[in-house]
């Protein structure tokens, strides 16, 4: 891809970047967020056109007028957010779009699915459903739909945000697997030992143009990391444990019934004390997201116990749990955080609207929550355009600090996080874990679920990791080892043996 | 050409596309009148004289305005949420039969007037809440599609109208008198059951219902839950994302249930100004309300004023206007599925329109032509 340019109404996503990948290698797209990676993989799969520059494919000259055109000359891509049809079977998805005659021969595509994922390293099987499956799975699916259609170039968009370090691994195997087949594997990333680990060359970009491409045997994570911020980054800062308190949440033998039927939360029993942040370790769809909407009321267990600051908290009531101060950043952000066409003050009153401050009696005080959400704004730097704009015009990072700016207003005993970093860039996610650290310097307790363990072990004070639905080991994080906490996640052996 | 999403809404867009498309809706009409042969200036004259100007047509329009400005009201309140109630026009007629029992009960009981037609208003939105309440709990509990059920009911009221007006023992059923012994009809009501219009005298007198006092009301009404209660934000939040609005507490179920009433209230109030206002009996086919449609030309009211209340009010009136207009002048002149034709290309260019509130289309080159034959890095 030569001087690809493409502007987007009042930005420049991409400013004549240049990028080019041989086959048989994994190439890496290093940007932060909003740098354009994404812009530029769009159109290499034909879902924008450029505005200037030209795409050459095995030295030939290509436009691609629509995405059916880029699939035709084998570039698949793995989105972000998967491109699956839930109610579909893995067989099905895999076989969509790509139909040829008017029968569906269900065995043998079937078969073909099964021979495929057996021989990459794949797991999952061809009958279930889509939405029976959790996020990891699905990416598999999308790679085998990639697969099937014999892609010679394969994208994929931050495959790892939903992935453990384990299951990373498998994936990195499989791609490594896929270009030694002499396929080209286009790695979109913003983390750094990833890029490290896997791929073979990097191209940087940075505010839509090309930085730099070197070879991952010349670069590390420092060098990589100047070119992408176009600074040096302070390392970690280690959390210093505070002084903790009375225990803020206490569950005891939770059990909670899941979306597919069965207990997706089994017997937790877990404590988080003020001033303390404990992080739940584990593979999505583990039974975090579960226990997380038990702890917040937003789904009913089944048995067991939560008590908050003492006191036994009313199950499957949201009401109940925000009376008792527990704040919850929930994992997806747009559409459960934060209603998307709703203004930005509306949502920074979500839950406050029924009180004194924003309502009289039936009515809502509109110029005290115009106010309010004026000064939440400015106080937590929201950059949006005014507070009656629709929320979903924010970024992932600006639409991320308007959930903490509620959750925090709520003057919280409780916070409970999942996933709050998912998918941002690196200046955001330090936000983030400033908010979750000053909350529980205040002695706010934090309950922490989240997939990344380095976000862990920078932030815990202790950490227990979820399998299946319990808990199967809990420890300090003075005492753990990211060996053995990636063990416990995969439920104590290699997920390699499956 | 091209077409973008537009970063922001500026506000003279939010007037000057509709106002635009109706320019452009009449131009398209006016194209619709010279291949039929008539002179498109002096149609329109004619259109805007039967249904604003001359003497007396006002209240003719008022007639055709008031049921449009409830079943519009009813969908507005309702779609707002995306709580998509189909069965206006099932509530309508069930508010016409509840109203209709209530004013005969009451109306004939020689109590005062003001009794009567408060029970009429009162059985009217309960006849209509409860009808709407059928898809309602049903949406609420069991995750029905109220697409569907709502639709489904609007047969079984039109049945049940009919049912009562030719069964022998209804209450409804006129009984006395040898025609109503061969003809079915149903009883008329008495007059203390029927509703006072207030008559302005300027050109000739305009006639103004009661019912399109009420639904003036309750467009205010409407306009300032939505706006300004609690109510109406947990509604707004619910309708964008229902996940959202339980994560923040809110009553998922028991809104859903409110939104549905409220709608079926306010098209049931519909009916019984039918039975107090205008039609004074209720009659089934062929000049029953059933052959009306008022339900479902609300949709399309509600949908022209993008289920702002206020904006309803407006839009009935035009298209009440309208319709009072095709009524007064189809002959062999102007057939009358002229009018048919305006409305639907005005509702066609007024949703299009939309488009171009939420995106722009800009003009100029999309790609480079240039592909100088340079080796490929």
């Amino acid at each position: 891809m030569r001087g690809i340019t493409k502007r987007f109404p009042g930005v420049v996503a991409n400013d004549r970047v240049d990028f080019e990948a041989a086959a048989g290698e994994v190439h890496a797209l290093l940007g932060e967020n909003g740098a354009g990676k994404s812009t530029l993989s769009n159109i290499l799969t034909g879902l924008y056109r450029p505005d200037e520059g030209e795409i050459f494919l095995d030295g030939r000259q290509v436009q691609f007028h629509a995405p059916r055109d880029a699939l035709e000359a084998g570039i698949s891509m793995v989105h972000q957010h998967f491109r699956l049809v839930e109610p579909f079977t893995v067989a099905e998805n895999v076989l969509l779009g790509e139909q040829r005659s008017f029968l569906l021969r269900t065995r043998s595509l079937e078969r073909r699915v099964a021979d495929l994922s057996k021989r990459y390293g794949l797991a999952v099987e061809p009958r279930a459903r889509i939405w029976q499956l959790s996020l990891g799975e699905q990416q598999r699916v999308e790679i085998l739909k990639a697969l099937y259609r014999e892609a010679r170039i394969l994208i994929l968009d931050e495959p790892t945000a939903v992935l453990t370090p384990q299951e990373a691994q498998v994936l990195f195997e499989t791609l490594r697997q896929m270009a030694s087949e002499g396929r080209t594997v286009v790695f979109i990333s913003h983390k750094l030992h990833e890029v490290i680990a896997v791929a073979d060359r990097v191209t940087v970009l940075r505010d839509g143009r090309t930085v730099a491409t070197v070879d991952t045997a010349d670069a590390t994570p420092r060098s990589l990391a100047a070119l992408m911020v176009g600074r040096e980054l302070s390392g970690t800062v280690q959390r210093q444990a505070a002084e903790l308190g009375a225990a803020m949440l206490e569950l005891s033998g939770v059990w909670t019934p899941g979306d597919r039927g069965g207990e997706a939360v089994r017997g937790v029993s877990l404590e988080v004390r003020a001033g303390e942040i404990v992080a739940i370790a584990g593979v999505a769809g583990n039974g975090q997201r579960e226990l997380a909407e038990t702890i917040t009321g937003t789904r009913a267990p089944s048995q067991g116990s939560i008590r908050v600051a003492g006191k036994p908290l009313r199950a499957g009531d949201p009401r109940a749990a925000i009376a008792a101060r527990v704040a919850y950043v929930p994992e997806d952000r747009l559409g459960v955080g934060v209603a998307p066409s709703v203004s930005i003050a509306g949502n920074l009153a979500l839950k406050s609207y029924r009180g004194r401050h924003a309502s009289l009696g039936p009515l809502l005080r509109l110029g005290r929550i115009r106010e309010r959400a004026v000064e939440l704004i400015r106080h937590h730097r929201i950059a949006a355009p005014g507070p009656h704009a629709p929320a979903r015009l924010l970024s992932g990072g600006n639409l991320q600090k308007v959930v903490l700016a509620r959750e925090f207003s709520g003057e919280p005993r409780l916070l409970v996080a999942a996933a709050p970093t998912r998918g941002l860039d690196v200046g955001a996610i330090e936000t983030v874990h400033a908010y979750l650290r000053d909350a529980a310097a205040d002695g706010v307790a934090v309950l922490l679920i989240s997939e990344d363990l380095d976000e862990i072990l920078t932030l815990a004070d202790r950490i227990a990791v979820m399998y299946e639905g319990a808990i199967v080991g809990q420890t300090a994080r003075a005492d753990a080892s990211v060996e053995e906490i990636g063990l416990l996640m995969a439920g104590g052996h290699d997920p390699r043996e499956d | 050409m091209r077409i973008e999403r537009r970063l922001r809404q500026p506000r003279w867009l939010i007037v000057a596309v509709p106002a635009g498309s109706l320019v452009f809706a009449f131009f398209a009409s006016g194209l619709v009148l010279l291949a039929t042969g008539h002179d498109a200036i002096s149609s329109y004259r004619k259109i805007f004289d039967a249904a604003f100007v001359s003497k007396g047509v006002l209240s003719d329009t008022l007639v055709a305005a008031t049921p449009l400005a409830f079943t519009g009201l009813a969908a507005a309140a309702a779609f707002r949420m995306r709580l998509f109630n189909i069965g206006g026009e099932g509530q309508l007629l069930i508010g016409a039969i509840t109203a209709a029992a209530a004013g005969l009960y009451f109306g004939g009981s020689g109590g005062p007037s003001a009794f009567a037609i408060a029970a009429m208003v009162v059985a009217g939105c309960a006849g209509g809440a409860a009808w709407a309440l059928i898809p309602g709990v049903l949406r609420a509990f069991f995750k029905t599609n109220e697409i569907i059920t709502s639709l489904m009911l609007n047969y079984v009221a039109a049945y049940l109208l009919t049912y009562l007006v030719f069964n022998s023992h209804s209450y409804w059923r006129e009984s006395k008198g040898f025609n109503a012994a061969v003809f079915p009809t149903s009883k008329t009501l008495p007059d203390s059951a029927l509703w006072p219009a207030a008559t302005v005298h300027v050109r000739g007198g305009i006639v103004l219902p009661l019912g399109a006092g009420f639904a003036l009301l309750a467009a205010g009404v409407l306009w300032a839950l939505y706006s300004r209660t609690r109510f109406g934000f947990e509604a707004q939040v619910l309708g964008d994302s229902p996940r959202a609005a339980q994560y923040a507490g809110m009553r998922t179920r028991r809104k859903i249930l409110a939104v549905m009433a409220i709608s079926g209230a306010l098209a049931g109030l519909g009916g019984a100004s039918q039975d107090g206002d205008f039609r004074h009996t209720l009659d089934a086919d062929p000049n029953g309300l059933q052959r009306q449609y008022y339900g479902y030309a609300g949709i399309v009211v509600a949908a022209l004023a993008r289920y702002n209340p206020l904006a309803v009010v407006l839009v009935a009136f035009l298209i009440g206007g309208l319709q009072n207009a095709g009524n007064t002048l189809q002959g062999v002149d102007f057939p009358s599925g002229l009018v048919g034709v305006m409305q639907g290309i005005i509702l066609f260019s007024t949703l299009g329109g939309e488009l171009l509130v939420r995106y722009r289309i800009r003009f100029g080159r999309s790609r480079p032509e240039a592909a100088p034959a340079v080796e490929p890095v």
